[in-house]
Order: structure tokens, then sequence, then C-alpha cells
């Protein structure tokens, strides 16, 4: 195993070994939701960025199949039973599969246009499966929303298994991204997104590696939405597919730095926490909505990049200067 | 003279009222390195991007390797051997060389989770590497590297997945006299060794010295095809180029 | 038959609003390779001033266009300097439809803050008038809105044909490079130009507000089908957005009589994906060009 190799396992079994261990040493009930929180926008952030942050194709439907998995998880309890405790849990990933696997033509048309226009066409994914929310009523109840069974877990740790069932969520989403980073795949992804003409031309199969990177950030939406429903026990169109929840792990995404593997849970880890201090002290959602979108901008505009690629750039330029410092490298001269 | 690698008939592209390429015919014989010349905006790039399927042809049929191409695809082209470089030498800036050179190997789906650069591959990504002459920047950005350098690792990338036919856009435009000889020196090689080349270049003595076939387009149709004396005293072709 | 007419009728004044919305959407982007996603909230912004005008100063909200939309064009010009001018790079569209989204966040924040979420309508005496002709139904404001709609249309095409600055906007469309070295000011035609597409959004807002109840919440509402829009007819092409919201329309008051109104805005969006399966460029979009 390389260095590399076994540094990666140490830090994600950290990682993993701290997230468990939290909902046990921080035992109360409103620390665990800001930890059920900030696990699920980690999740949502760490799945857009395996296909966006690879790809460099930006999604802005990635609500919409977070929705998908809600309602699909609170269908399934009001018209077939998944039952009760733990069992909707390991219902999730075949939920999930499901949901993937009927996203993948829409996506094959979507991914027909280019960059603008496939963020646009995306979005109105996200519009579609709202109005179908609103619209289908004998399935979703339309706007009056949908309840699901509240599960008899004890009070006092009530919050514990869905805290855990994000963690989960989040740990697969950072394992597959790192298992892609380090394979093929990966490199077709970021050939992708660094020249795709280009990757063409030398024969990768761009179309079936974005597809592939797509069914994998649906997949894990959907299974975070049917968390989060069955966490909330209720939903409703506008909550459920909400674009407001889908920006906010698209921002922490670009806050702690796309295509990078830590980055979004970085950003989540800054930001949900932040977000949860914002809407206790500003109260209802107007001015809180001020400041979320002040945040925004100043992330957007003061720090495109994201804290990790801006962290590694500084410290690679260091490291350049140190090393020019000592043996000059010699380059050729281009003269175009 | 061997059977055509590639073979070019009627092939039209017209951009609005403007006949880009005009019903050219050409052919690529199996084993040579032919070149596609002609003034400024005489149609070769577009010709070139017509035939790996980066522009779809109003006319014309393409066969390649013996079998018609109907609807050309860069992906799929180049799956079948034939691949092709950027005017403006186009690599993965934020890739090492290394992983550039490994991504242009064609792999199978199933050879999808394996690991990005596998160690035979990195042994074969040095090996050509170091004919370029680029094996100490391996590790390097390719981002970092000057533009011609960008040229030649751009020009190795393609031989990666052992391609048939390799078309080179102005392979040593912008490039430094040192550099041009060493991609000279290449094409060489690597023709004796089998590989077929068609270039579009502006180096005229260098077309000269190198290819046989020549093949001159002017406003977008064939003007002259033929070993690079013929074409040298066709007065056709003096007077495409001095006539203006 | 009688309904459908009415529907087509009722489709294409609706259209036509939205065609100015579009427009000042498609030129934006025609000339910078912005979206502004903020435009949905502009145009709420400016049906608020204009509900505003009318309400407490009594001004007839389709003579507030000629106070709302210079004061939105000025508005736009500084959006433009302050964020979207930023935005530079190989990233630079992508990123200007995230900080465009955040500026419509913070847009709807504020509105909510003062205006809090009641649903508003701007409803001047004539609001419920209507004639009818051959015995259909024409709604006074709707089609004076379409009329003011058509008028500007054509005002910002004149603009674009006859004057120096619209030959700049032409060859910046067409060649930014090439206009660059011709002498146009790029940054001075960028920022004018995303001022004239908010000054769009913000005429269109005005007689919006007179049709449609709103709140700060309605800007999804309408940047969803703005958005759909400018894809369908092409991004960047003005031809194509107007094309594409009378398309609009008609599908939608067809889709609401004959099926059910809840289907309608569905309908388009549907329409919009099978379409892109057979036209990925849009109606009068061209292929990106990708050498």
């Amino acid at each position: 195993m390389s260095r590399a190799t076994t540094a990666g396992l140490v830090r994600g079994g950290a990682f993993a070994a701290a997230g468990i261990a939290f909902p046990f040493v921080f035992h109360a009930a409103w620390i665990v939701n800001i930890g059920v929180l900030t696990l699920m926008y980690a999740a949502l952030a760490t799945a857009w960025n395996l296909f966006s942050g690879y790809t460099g194709y930006i999604t802005l439907g990635q609500a919409a199949f977070f929705g998908l998995g809600a309602y699909t998880l609170g269908i399934t309890f009001e018209h077939v039973g998944v039952g009760s405790g733990y069992n909707p849990f390991y219902a999730l990933p075949l939920v999930g599969a499901g949901i993937a696997l009927v996203s993948v033509p829409v996506a094959w048309i979507a991914l027909r246009t280019r960059h603008m226009t496939f963020a646009i066409v995306t979005l109105t994914l996200l519009f579609i499966v709202q109005q179908l929310a609103f619209n289908l009523r004998s399935l979703t109840k339309g706007s009056t929303g949908l309840m699901l069974p509240t599960p008899r877990f004890p009070i006092d740790s009530y919050d514990t298994p869905f805290y855990l069932a994000m963690l989960a969520l989040l740990l697969a989403g950072l394992a597959l991204c790192w298992l892609i980073l380090r394979s093929k795949l990966g490199l077709m992804l970021l050939a992708i997104r660094e020249d795709e003409e280009k990757a063409r031309g030398l024969g990768i199969r761009v179309t079936g590696a974005k597809l592939i990177a797509w069914s994998l950030m649906v997949w894990l939406s959907a299974m975070v939405g049917g968390v989060w429903a069955y966490y909330l026990t209720f939903i409703y169109p506008e909550s459920s597919v909400d674009p407001l929840v889908m920006i906010g792990a698209v921002l922490m995404t670009f806050l702690g730095g796309r295509g990078t593997l830590w980055g979004p849970t970085i950003g989540a880890l800054v930001l949900v926490p932040t977000q949860q201090y914002m809407i206790t002290k500003l109260g209802a959602s107007q001015l809180y909505l001020v400041g979320y979108s002040a945040v925004f901008m100043v992330v957007l505009l003061l720090l495109p990049r994201g804290i990790l690629p801006s962290l590694r750039g500084a410290i690679d330029s260091r490291r350049e200067r140190r090393r020019t410092h000592r043996e000059p490298v010699v380059r050729e001269e281009a003269h175009a | 003279m061997s059977a055509a690698l590639l073979e070019i008939e009627g092939l039209t592209k017209r951009f609005g009222g403007v006949t880009a390429v005009g019903d050219c015919s050409f052919s690529v014989p199996e084993g040579s390195v032919t070149a596609l010349v002609g003034p400024n905006g005489s149609g070769k790039t577009t010709a070139f991007n017509l035939i790996t399927g980066y522009l779809r042809a109003d006319a014309g049929a393409i066969r390649f390797a013996g079998s018609s191409i109907r609807k050309p695809n860069p992906v799929s082209l180049a799956r079948r051997g034939l691949t092709r470089t950027f005017q403006q030498a186009r690599v993965f800036p934020d890739l090492t060389l290394v992983q550039n050179m490994v991504a242009a190997l064609q792999q199978p789906w199933r050879a999808a989770l394996r690991r990005a650069v596998r160690k035979p591959e990195q042994a074969r990504a040095l090996e050509l590497l170091e004919e370029f002459g680029l094996a100490r920047l391996a590790e390097e950005r390719a981002g970092n590297l000057s533009y011609g350098q960008k040229k030649l690792l751009e020009f190795a990338a393609v031989l990666m997945a052992d391609p048939r036919l390799v078309l080179l856009d102005e392979p040593t435009a912008g490039v430094n006299p040192l550099l041009v000889d060493q991609i000279e020196q290449r094409i060489r090689d690597l023709n004796a060794r089998g590989l077929t080349f068609l270039l579009v270049e502006h180096n005229m003595n260098l077309v000269m010295r190198l290819s046989d076939p020549v093949v001159v387009l002017d406003h977008g149709t064939k003007l002259a095809e033929g070993s690079p004396d013929v074409v040298r005293t066709d007065p056709r072709v003096l007077e495409a180029y001095l006539g203006g | 038959m009688h309904q459908v007419i009415q529907a087509i009728i009722l489709g294409v004044l609706v259209g036509g609003i939205y065609a100015l919305m579009a427009s000042g959407l498609t030129l934006v982007f025609g000339i910078m390779k912005v979206i502004n996603v903020a435009q949905g909230a502009l145009v709420i912004l400016a049906a608020y001033l204009s509900y505003a005008l009318f309400s407490h100063v009594h001004i007839d909200p389709f003579v507030s266009i000629l106070i709302v939309t210079p004061a939105m064009f000025v508005l736009g010009v500084a959006v433009q300097l302050v964020f979207v001018r930023s935005l530079r790079g190989p990233d630079g569209s992508e990123l200007s439809l995230l900080v465009t989204w955040a500026l419509a966040l913070g847009i709807e924040g504020v509105l909510s803050v003062i205006f809090k979420t009641t649903y508003r309508v701007t409803s001047p005496s004539y609001a419920d008038s209507s004639w009818s002709v051959f015995g259909y139904r024409i709604s006074e404001v709707r089609l004076f809105a379409f009329v003011a709609s058509a008028v500007l249309l054509v005002l910002l095409s004149l603009l674009l044909t006859r004057t120096r600055f619209g030959r700049a906007v032409r060859a910046t469309v067409q060649n930014p490079t090439a206009a660059t070295l011709l002498g146009v000011d790029a940054n001075r035609v960028q920022t004018l130009s995303f001022g004239l597409g908010v000054s769009m959004a913000a005429a269109a807002g005005a007689v919006y507000g007179v049709i449609y109840p709103f709140n700060p919440g309605s800007h999804y509402d309408l940047i969803s089908r703005l958005l759909s829009i400018v894809v369908l007819g092409g991004l960047g092409s003005l031809g194509g957005a107007v094309f594409a919201s009378l398309g609009m329309g008609v599908i939608e008051a067809i889709v609401a009589v004959e099926i059910s109104p809840v289907w309608a805005s569905f309908s388009f969006f549907v329409v919009l994906l099978a379409f892109l399966l057979v036209r990925p460029q849009g109606i009068f979009g061209v292929r990106e060009r990708v050498l």
C-alpha cells in the first residue's frame, strides 16, 4: 500500500470514528439535530461534487432527486409499508437505485446539451418534480403534504439513528469519491472536466462516464432525501423539493473546494452550524434569507476556488519557491 | 502505391453561404506521411474536423481502413485507430504528464474501477515520454509545460492507444526550432515503424522533406495531389500561393 | 373549438409579456455568456415598485413603466459592476449562474422583510374590464400589457439595428475578440446591456403585477419558465426567445383549458425536454462552437 493510500485510510477512519462517537458524547437533542443536518448537507454536497465537481457540469437539479427519494419513501410507507424502526433504512439503497435508473434517460437528454444549457435543463427537472408532487394528489396528497409514521425510537436518543444513517450515507459518498478519484473512471471524469472535446478525440466515452457519475449522485441524493423524510415524518412539495437545500449544498461545495474529496464536508461543517445559528438569531426566514445570500456572494466572489484548493495552492507555491531557490529549473521557451 | 487507409470523396461543408470545403477528394495511402497544404483559409482544418467528426459534413463519403464511416464521431473513430491532435496544443492542464498519457489509453468499461495508473501503463507512458524528451517532467502538471512541450505531450499521448492513422494539425506551429527537429524526427521514426500520418502544416520545407503525397487545397477544393516534386512545379499551386 | 381559440388568444397575450422578460435574459447571455437567474426576482422587484407607486402615489401601472424602467436600468448597471464583472475565467459563466441566484435570494429576502409574504396585485380601475370580439373575451389589461411589450420589443430591435450601440452589441455577440479589435469597448457594452436586460425585466414586472398576484417567492415560478423559454428558443437568440415565449403561452393556455390548469407549466417543461431530444441547441440556437 502506498503512503498516500495509508494516509487516506487513516484520515477516513479517524473521521468515521469521530463521527460515530459524536452523538454519544454530546447527546443533547438539539446538538444531535444540528449533527443530522450537518451530515445531511455534507452528504448532499459530496453527492453534488461527485458529479458536478468531477465532470465540471453544474447540475441545478439535485433537489429533484432528494425530493423523489423523500416522496418515494413516503409513498411506499403509505401504500406498501416498509416496516418500522430501522427497516426503512435498509430499503433505501433500493429506492435510491430505482430513482437513479429512472433518471438516466432524462440525464441522457440533458447531456446532449452543453454546460450552460445543461445547468438550466437540470433546473427544469427540479420544477418538474415539484409540480408532480403538487399534482399527483392521489399519491402525494398534493400541497397538504404526506405524513410518515413516527418510528418508536427511545425519546432521549430519538435523533441518533437518523444521525447514524446520515453519517453512513456521507461515509458511503466519501468512499465512492475516494475510489473514483483513484480509478480510471476518475481519470476519465477529470479529463472531461479539463477539456471534453480533447477527451472525445482520445476515444474517452464521455457520455457513459458522465452518466455513471450522474447516477451515483442521484442514488446518494435520493437516499439522503429518504432519511430526511423519515426524520421529519412530514413532507410537502415546497419543503422536499427545495431549491434552497440544493443551493446550500452547492454553496458548501464551493466553499470547501470543488473536485476535492473533503471539500464538501468541510464546507458543510463550517456552514450548517453557522446557518443554524443564523436561524436562531435572525428568526423568521426573511432576514435569514438576506444573510444567506450575502454569505453566498462572499464565498463565490472572494473564494471561488474554495478552501482546500486555495490552501493547497498556497502550500504548492511555497514549496515551489523553496525549490527554485535551491535548483533553478530551466524550461524551454515557447515562441508562440 | 499501397492501398489507401483513408479515402475522402466529395467532402463538402458550407457555413452560411461560404463553402469552407467543397467537393474535396483525396486519399491517404497506408504507411505514408500525407500532407494537406494550402493557403490560409483553404479549408484544411475544417477538413480535419469533418474527417474526425467534430463537424458534420453536408455531403461526402469517408472510408477508413476499408469500411465506410457514415456518421464520423470522434470517440468511435479514435477507438478504431484514427486519432488527431489540435492546432492549439490541447492537454489536460491539471493532470500530470503520466496521467495525461494514461487517460489517452482506451479502456473498456470493465476496467473503469481499476487503479487510475497501473504499473505497466506507467512504464509504457514513461517510455514514450522518454522518446519525446519529456520523461524528467513526468510528474509535473501538464499546465506547467511550455507551449512546444504541450505539443509534444499531445503528440505522445495519442500514440498510447496504438493508432493506425494520426492526424496532426500544425504539429510545428509556434514551436521553437529545436523542438521542430524533434517532432520531425518522431514522425519519421514512427512512420518507419508503420504508422500512417496525415498532417496539416505551414512549414513548407518540412512538408517537402517529410511528406509524400502532398495534397494541395485552395478555397476548399483539391488543387493538386502528388509527390512533393510534382506539386512544387504545378503552375496552379504556384498561382494559388503567390497570386493570392 | 371556441375554447381553444380563446386559449390561443390568451396564450399569445401572456406570451408577449414573457417575451419581454426572456429577451432581456437571452440578450445578456448572448453578449457576456451570463445567465441572470435573478431576472425573475428583478421582475418581482419591479412589480413591487410599480405596486408601491400605484398604491401610495396613484400612478397608473402602465405609466409607472416610465419610472421603474430607468430606475432598474441603473440597478442593473450597478449589479453588473459589483457582482458580475469580476467573474472571469473559464468558470465565469457557471459562477454567474450561482452569483445571480444568490442575488435572487437576496432580493427575495429584502422584499419579504419589507412587504411580508402576502400576495399583492396592482389593481387599477380597469383591471377587470374586457372587450368582446367575435364572442372572444379579451381582457383590457392583458391587451395593454401585450401592446406595451410589443412596443418595447420593437424599440429594442430598433436599438439593436439602428444605433451605434446596437452595432457594437451585435458585433460583440458574433465575435467578442474581433469586436474589441474593431474598437468596441467590451466592458461598456457588457455593462450597458446588462442594464438593458434588467430594464426589460423591469418593464415586464410593472405590467406583470397588474395581471398576476405576486409575492416575494413568485420569482421561482417566473425564472423556471424564463429559463426554459430561452433554452427552447436557443440561448442568445432574441427571435428564439420571442417565438418560444409565445409557444409557451399558447401551450400552457391550451393545456389549461383542455386538461387542467395544474398541468399547464408542467406540460411546457416536458415539451422542452422532448424538443431538446431532437434539437439540443434550441429552435434558433447554434451549437456552441467547441473548436
